[in-house]
């Protein structure tokens, strides 16, 4: 076990370096020089050739990169000349309500899916799993901000239960649940479509396993082979899809948070976007690629305690 | 390491074994050896969906690139005279903000979202499967790198690296293909390259090598082709994924601009009314990807269970 953490905990590092570089590559793909993005088109050439010189960009691109990412290290994101402020600043705000809205969607969506897993794999190709995999399939389908913007006509517009944009600060977040529901719905519901599909088919996957046959022919009831053997083993691969499914997920949240306009990561990063600021747009990257191959690596090791065939393949 | 390296949702669609549909046999029906692609043809033919979803293809395709040439509207400049009016006989699902009309301009918009769909998707592919398969056929250190590579690009999501990419290019079509082509390469070359591992110590690899075949011949003649069933099929889902890429891309404003249009570009204009009851604004090309999106995965669905061998064993 020691041995393979070791090796997945390295592989994860080396990819982390490899993203630092791919961010920094995108860095420099930047149309004109990021000097000319903060001092604007009609800077004089001698104001442009001192910020160039002041923020290293005449160095070598190697020399650049050890720079930036000493910077990195030091948990300096760069400044943002558009907010007037550090992106650690602003990150450092906008990442625990992420986490709120993606952690609660995540929740709902794995406590809904499992037990509807289970029942379109008891209920296989009878017309209500047709009917289930069919809803799964449009959900899974349906573009996040489409989903979002039909749940605020139907719920804030035509019935009028829930508000149509989140809470906007710190304290109204726990205050005015009502304002999370529909965000959070959204943002459940796409996620929910892809887990129940994967349930289903772990669930079927488990079911023609010679232990089950096993148990069948020991004379346990159909209950208990159900709860007891398939259940517990085809929850197994559903673990490492939610590690997967993390950047799935954090995408959703960018287009869910601009939909309600969630004072999210999403949005902020949605912001930098239209706004060309692209310090916040690389720091955001950075972060998201950092929680990424954090949710892949975690998703492995739980795998690998859960099922230690994996260890030794 | 294991098989479960960070993939992307439409890799994690990619479930174990035993799908969705497809009646069994009643007993005594077996497939004949005959060719392999009648076996498939007769498996992919057995699942509903899968005809209803190919049908959908056929008809969204018909209807975007056909249908101009039946119904005639006037797609190139606006007039804000007539801007969203409603449903009438002159204009049978109204007019958009811009004052074009809404049915007319579905179809526009279904020619580019399918023609990105589909050209995104072949550049994908076609980047993806020659890296997995070089990849896996070269083995040791430049196997490792080849696929680090991947693993690090993967870690930036799908959305985050096309925003980025988006905002630093100015977006037209070709633009737009050519970004999310770019993006979209990285699950295709890992599942290529898996299959790639498998093959490459197959018999008949090894016989073209003792014939004096080489690498290239190797790649191209014997290890793409058998990977043709995975390619298929991520392709399908591909061009769905792309499809729903650009419609998410037109609504965060990172487009393309009319008088081109497409499905998410036309329903970003109508989503400015959504509290003004423009129905016919939001409903159509809401619906419009839904219904494509729904079609490609339920072929793309039907079409792993056809070319699972797992699943043959019936």
């Amino acid at each position: 076990m020691i041995g393979y953490l070791i090796r997945r905990v390295g592989q994860a590092l080396i990819v982390l370096v490899g993203v630092t570089i791919i961010t920094f590559i995108l860095l420099h793909l930047l149309p004109g020089s990021p000097v000319r993005a903060i001092l604007g088109i009609r800077a004089s050439p001698q104001a442009v050739a001192q910020l160039t010189k002041q923020f290293g960009f005449d160095q070598p691109l190697w020399v650049q990169y050890g720079v930036w990412v000493s910077h990195l290290v030091q948990l300096n994101l760069g400044y943002s000349y558009k907010q007037n402020e550090t992106v650690m600043t602003l990150l450092a705000q906008r990442i625990p309500k992420t986490l709120f809205l993606v952690g609660t969607s995540l929740v709902v969506a794995v406590l809904l899916a499992v037990p509807l897993g289970i029942l379109q794999a008891v209920r296989r190709n009878r017309p209500d799993d047709y009917v289930m995999t069919g809803f799964s399939f449009i959900f899974y389908s349906m573009p996040t901000f489409w989903l979002g913007l039909l749940l605020i006509i139907f719920f804030s517009g035509d019935l009028g239960w829930f508000p149509s944009a989140a809470p906007q600060d710190q304290t109204s977040l726990f205050s005015q649940l009502n304002g999370m529901v529909l965000p959070v719905a959204t943002l459940s519901l796409v996620t929910l479509a892809l887990f129940s599909r994967y349930m289903r088919s772990s669930m079927l996957e488990q079911s023609i396993q010679d232990y089950v046959r096993t148990a069948r022919a020991k004379g346990v009831s159909n209950r208990a082979v159900l709860f007891r053997h398939i259940l517990r083993n085809a929850l197994i691969p559903v673990i490492t899809l939610i590690g997967l499914s993390l950047g799935g997920i954090l995408s959703g949240a960018v287009v869910t948070e601009s939909v309600f306009n969630y004072p999210g990561m999403g949005l902020a990063f949605y912001q930098a976007a239209q706004a060309d600021d692209f310090p916040v747009l690389l720091g955001v990257v950075v972060v998201v690629a950092l929680a990424t191959v954090i949710g892949n690596l975690v998703a492995d090791i739980l795998y690998a305690v859960v099922d230690p065939r994996i260890r030794y393949s | 390491m294991s098989s479960l390296g960070p993939l992307s949702a439409e890799a994690i669609l990619a479930e174990p074994a035993v799908s969705a549909g497809g009646a069994v046999p009643e007993g005594g029906e077996a497939y004949h050896s005959g060719s392999a692609w009648r076996m498939i043809a007769a498996v992919f033919l057995e699942n509903r969906l899968a005809i209803v979803g190919l049908g959908m293809i056929i008809f969204v395709t018909l209807f975007s690139f056909v249908g101009p040439f039946i119904y005639r509207t006037q797609q190139v400049f606006d007039n804000p005279n007539i801007a969203n009016h409603a449903p009438s006989l002159a204009h049978p699902l109204g007019t958009d903000a811009l004052g074009y009309d809404v049915l007319g301009r579905i179809m526009l918009g279904g020619q580019s979202s399918l023609e990105i769909g589909f050209a995104a998707a072949l550049i994908a592919i076609g980047i993806g499967v020659v890296w997995g398969a070089a990849s896996g056929l070269a083995g040791g250190i430049i196997d490792t790198v080849m696929m680090r590579i991947v693993d690090a690009m993967l870690a930036i999501p799908f959305l985050f690296a096309l925003i980025v990419l988006g905002a630093i290019f100015t977006t037209s079509i070709l633009e737009l293909i050519i970004v999310i082509g770019l993006v979209a390469w990285l699950v295709p070359a890992r599942l290529v390259r898996g299959e790639t591992l498998s093959l490459r110590v197959r018999e008949y690899v090894q016989a073209v090598r003792v014939m004096g075949g080489g690498s290239r011949r190797v790649l191209f003649r014997h290890i793409i082709p058998n990977t043709v069933g995975t390619i298929v099929v991520n392709a399908t889902f591909q061009v769905a994924d792309a499809i729903i890429a650009v419609a998410t891309l037109s609504y965060l404003g990172l487009g393309v601009s009319a008088p081109a249009t497409n499905w998410g570009g036309e329903l970003n204009l109508g989503l400015n009314y959504i509290f003004s009851g423009y129905w016919w604004t939001i409903y159509p090309a809401g619906l419009a990807i839904v219904l494509t999106v729904v079609a490609f995965n339920f072929v793309g669905d039907a079409m792993r269970d056809a070319l699972e061998v797992r699943l043959q064993r019936r």
